[in-house]
Parts: C-alpha cells; structure tokens; sequence
C-alpha cells in the first residue's frame, strides 16, 4: 500500500534510548534514595558475602588440613599381618625375622620396623618384682614389643638415656624404653641409675626414655622391648595382629605401600596388606563437602532473601513511581524502554550488592585466618563469580517489577 | 478548502466510548481542524469530556472510532510504538501539576524530554538551556523543582514540552495549580510562544485563560460546541 508508505515518510523515528543514558537513568534513580538502596543491596550482600565466607574459609581450613596431613600422614605407610587371629589356633607371625631389614632396602624407606602388643593378659608392671595387685597403678601401662627399625620410625624424641638398637636385638636382651607416660606411671625419670621395670616378674633394664613421638603415639604410654626378646619370652601376637611400621621419603608412600608386601614375603604377599596414606584429595574433598554443604545451603538461602528484598522494594518503587513512569512514557518511552530501566536498576543493585558481599566475604575469610594463624586461600573463581551471582540475583528480582513498569500507561501522568 | 497546508490536527468523527453495563459517551464524534501556529482553548466544566479529547489528541488514549491526522499523519490507527514516538517528537505536554522529577534539577528535567530521542549528551544540554533560556529560566538552571516556585516549577514544565520542537503542545490545565499572578505570566508565555508560532491547545475550565486564545471550543456533554474565534 503506497499509503501506507507515504504514512511511513512522515512519521518520527521509534524512540531510543542509548545504553549509556539508560544506564545514567538507572543509576541516577539508586543514587537519588541512598538509604533505601543500600537497604535493598543488604540481602545480596550478605548473600553473597556468606557464599565467599563459606568457600573461603573451607578452602583456607582445608589447605591447614592438607599441610599437617602432608606432613606426616602422607610420610606412613602402615603393613598389617592379616593372618587370623584366632585364639584355638596357634598364633603365627607372617613378619619374617629380617622384615625390618628386608623393608629398610626399598629405595625411599626412611626407616621401618614390626611392632605389635604383648600378647598378656593382666601382666603386672612394676619396679619390684611383686605379686599381682601391687602393680594396679601401673595397670594403664601397655606392653610392645617393637623392633629397634619401628622405634626409628615412630620418629622419637629421647629425653634420656638411648634407644635399644640391633645388639639387643640380635641378642634378645632384656631391655626396655619407656614412654614418656609409662615412665611417669612408673616412676623412673631418668636412666643413669639403672632403673629395671618387672613385666610378670621378669626384669628388663631401662635403656631410654622417649618424651615424645610423631607416629605411634600409643608407644608414649608403653614398656617397649625388642621385637626378638618378646617374641622368646611370650610368643607370637594373639589378640591384635602384627604390624609394621614404616616411614617414608615424601611421595613414596604409595609405592612403598604396593612393594612392601612383596618384599617381606616374596613367597605369600597376600598375608600381608599395606594401608598406604589416604589419597590427599580425596580427603580435601571429603572435607569440601561435608563442611561446606550446609553452609552454602545457608548462603543460598541468604540469596533468596536478597533476591525477594530487591524484588520487594523494586515493585513498591513502581507503584511509587507510577506517575514518573506516565510521564516518561508521554515523552517518547517505549514500554521496553520503562522496563530496561527498571531492570538495570536491580541489576546494578544486585551487582553492587554482589562486589560488597565479595569484598565482607574475602574480609571475613582473611580475619579468620588471622585469627586461626592460616593461610587465607580464595579461589579467584570465587571472587569472580561472586559478584556475577549478585548481579544475576538483582537481574532475576527485577524482571516481575520490570513487567509491571513497563504496563503502566501514560495516562498515569495525567492522574497523579 | 482553501487552507493553503494541511492542518496540525484534523478529526473526523473522532468519538470515545467506555464500554460497560451503561456505555459512557465521553467524546461524542468531533469534527475539529486545527491550524499550524493556531491558540485554541478547549473550555468546559468537569465531565464534560475535554479531558478525554486531551488524552486522545496526546494519544495517550485510543478512540472507539474516527481519523485523527496529526501533521498530516493518521495517527489513530497506528501501533503502539509508532505512537510512542509521535508522543516524544510531535507532541509537546504540559500538565497541572507540572509533573517535574525532584531529584533533578530544572536543566535535567528539561534534558529528560530528550532521552528518548537518542540525542547525544552535549546536545540534549544545549537544548535544555536554550529551552530554559526561551521560558526567562537561565538563571535557575541547576535549582532543584523543590526549591522553586509554581510558576517557574511550569516554566521548567513548558520548557521540557518545547525543547523536541513539537507540531503541537498540548495543555492540561497548565495554570490549574498557580495563583493569578503567576497564572498571568504563565499565559504571557503562551501568547509570546503563539506569536512565535507554536501551535498550542490548551484545556482548562477557567474562561480567563480561554480569553487569551485565539480560538476557543466549549465542550457539553462529551460534545464539541460553539467555536469562537476572539480577536486576538
């Protein structure tokens, strides 16, 4: 239709609205009531301040989980004799005699020995040979026998005297080191005296005494005898099997773990199982998961809140703003125009919401970890993410009060 | 026939019905022709439709039935976006209650008019103050409308309405919320800008301001009566 055509000669231009200058409107309309848009920003805020708190501090916690772990579990490699304990049959040791030697060869073994529980039941321990009874206030005292390679490897401080080592083994002496525990149970704090603990009456001279140890701890509150003197005096472990000890070079857990069943007894491996150190990341991963589970659920619910707020005020400042809505709309606004406005306006809410929540989050993570003495560690996925999450929050928030803005007739201006 | 260009406005059988169990007749068919550069004054008391034939020829409302030409253009059919932007180009509004942001100043309120015609920032400010210039406001160009008095609260109004350059402005009631005094500059202004030949309808329902158009139309009853031409 030619007149259609014509029509279309004499007409204006459809109204626009330039990006810069709807933004300029969007901001100018936060700017103008201060107060009630920091109130509104307050729910994302603490929404997505919550979100970086959260997986800023369990990554920081995990990461002083990962050292202390690194450290020392990662280092222990633990072999266990899985030969049945089974009390009517008689108990055999699957350890051959040279096991410590046999372990110490492998390449990336700091040092390894067997140890395992005397096999007594209520054995009396004390400084005089006495009958039983006397020795109730030793009865917390616990018995090992450990060879000199597993006392190496429980990684011992001395505070006195000296460690039993292969001569008393090779000899099966009768000597002992006691832990720091046992020897206060006992009474003896030093060994220049020659002080003799009685197991069941039978004497065994005090050569050391051990105040601390990093692997074993349980050896703190025990009598340990050469691995070779117990297994004379009582036999092969009954009740707990034996095990073996080893500590490792860093990284070498893994394989060690896999060699030294082989090593020990080439013949029958499968009597024996290494238990290498947990995977570390599988462990971070535990952690990540079940601490940060329910505390992003909170954060999660701290968004909704955040969302709902903007939405709230959002929708009120459109039916407040009825009339400046009709009056945009008589001076060339197209609905779509009405709604952009709107929906930059939440949308820069939610996005200066999301920065000032990132920023209190990465605040909260760094006192604590001032606090804890940690290393502070942030993912700096999360630190851009976290104000994306914002800006979606206030986008999605806006959109029914957008809808509603862009209803409003301009016929509006003329009633208020 | 003898109009030498096309009118501003021309209505033919121009009418408003709101439907409902008794249907309301706001605007009964009007036939009206209004010249460029023309000061019409449409008079009645309250109801009588002239608010009604306000809305449509801001096309701010849609008639039942009827053409309406703005400049030329059949406006009455046209979408909804076409008429958004005959609104922000063609059409100039002043209002009763001025209808100012207050948390603007009177140059932004002015520059307000011009955003959504795309204009560049530096122009729409050059615009604004020489539309401020042309009400006698350039020396309240950065006064928020809080601070200000009524007249010139409207003198920021009309100067908003002014700075697109409209075929038309249309009034509603523009001295309805301001003392005689004040009423009396304010229509100063109209005449200044009809002499310039600003073509101008205004509504109202106070015959002092009628007197000062050029043409002045008397609604009853949702109809269009006598049409007199005062001198001017």
């Amino acid at each position: 239709m030619t007149r259609t055509k014509d029509e279309d000669r004499g007409l204006p231009p459809f109204s626009r609205l330039r990006l810069r200058d709807g933004l300029g409107e969007a901001i100018a309309g936060l700017v103008q009531r201060p107060g009630r848009s920091v109130l509104t920003m307050l729910g994302t805020v603490l929404g997505v301040g919550a979100f970086v708190a959260v997986l800023g501090l369990t990554s920081s916690a995990t990461q002083q989980i990962g050292n202390a772990f690194t450290a020392l579990t990662a280092t222990t490699v633990t072999v266990q004799d899985r030969t049945p304990t089974d009390p009517s049959t008689t108990p055999v040791l699957s350890f051959p005699p040279d096991a410590d030697e046999r372990v110490q060869r492998l390449n990336g073994v700091a040092a390894a020995g067997v140890w395992w529980q005397l096999p007594l039941r209520s054995p009396s321990v004390g400084t005089r040979p006495a009958p039983p009874g006397e020795s109730a206030r030793a009865r917390s005292v616990r018995l090992f026998a450990a060879s000199p390679g597993a006392l190496q490897a429980a990684r011992p401080v001395v505070a006195a005297g000296t460690l039993y080592n292969q001569f008393h083994r090779g000899r099966a002496e009768q000597v002992c080191v006691l832990g720091a525990g046992a020897a206060r149970l006992l009474g003896i704090s030093r060994v220049d005296n020659q002080p003799v603990v009685f197991i069941n009456s039978t004497p065994y001279s005090v050569v050391g005494i051990v105040s601390d140890v990093e692997r074993l701890p349980d050896l703190l509150l025990g009598v340990m005898i050469p691995e070779s003197t117990a297994l004379r005096a009582y036999g092969p472990p009954r009740d707990s099997p034996a095990r073996m000890l080893i500590g490792t070079d860093v990284g070498a857990a893994r394989l060690i773990a896999h060699q030294a069943p082989l090593a020990l007894r080439p013949d029958r491996p499968e009597l024996l199982t290494a238990v290498p150190p947990p995977d570390p990341h599988g462990l971070r991963d535990e952690i990540d998961t079940s601490l940060s589970g329910l505390f992003l659920v909170l954060a999660g619910i701290c968004l909704v809140i955040g969302a709902v707020g903007i939405a709230n005020t959002t929708l009120v400042a459109v039916l407040e703003r009825r009339g400046e809505i009709g009056l945009r709309r008589a001076l060339g606004a197209g609905p779509r125009h009405i709604a952009a406005q709107f929906l930059t306006e939440s949308t820069v809410l939610g996005t200066l919401g999301g920065l000032a929540g990132t920023a209190i989050g990465i605040g909260v993570v760094a006192v604590v970890a001032l606090a804890q003495e940690w290393t502070a560690v942030i993912n700096p996925y999360t630190v851009v993410v976290a104000p994306a999450v914002g800006s979606l929050t206030g986008l999605l928030a806006g959109l029914y009060p957008a809808l509603r803005a862009a209803r409003v007739e301009p016929l509006e201006a003329l009633r208020t | 026939m003898s109009a030498p260009e096309a009118p501003v406005i021309r209505l033919r059988g121009l009418s408003r019905t709101f439907p409902g169990t008794v249907e309301v007749h706001a605007l009964r068919p009007v036939e009206l022709d209004v010249r460029e550069g023309e000061f019409l004054a449409v008079v009645g008391p309250s109801g009588s439709g002239k608010s009604t034939l306000l809305n449509l020829l801001g096309l701010l409302d849609r008639p039942t039935a009827g053409t309406y030409e703005l400049g030329g253009i059949d406006v009455a059919g046209l979408g909804e976006r076409r008429r958004t932007a005959v609104r922000g180009h063609l059409i100039g509004f002043v209002f009763q209650s001025f209808q100012l942001l207050p948390y603007r100043t009177a140059t932004e309120n002015v520059e307000l008019a011009q955003l959504y015609v795309a204009r560049d920032a530096r122009s729409r400010r050059l615009r604004a103050v020489e539309a401020l210039r042309r009400v006698g406001l350039e020396h309240r160009l950065d006064a928020l409308p809080p601070t200000m008095s009524g007249g010139e609260r409207q003198r920021v109004a009309i100067a908003r309405a002014l700075v697109n350059r409209p075929r038309l402005l249309l009034c509603d009631e523009p001295t309805g919320n301001l003392d005689s005094r004040t009423s009396e500059i304010i229509m100063e202004l109209f005449e200044e800008l009809h002499r310039s030949g600003q073509t101008i309808v205004i509504i109202t329902h106070d015959p002092a301001v009628a007197a000062r158009a050029g043409r002045t139309l008397v609604m009853r009853d949702g109809e269009l009566g006598s049409t007199a031409e005062t001198p001017a």
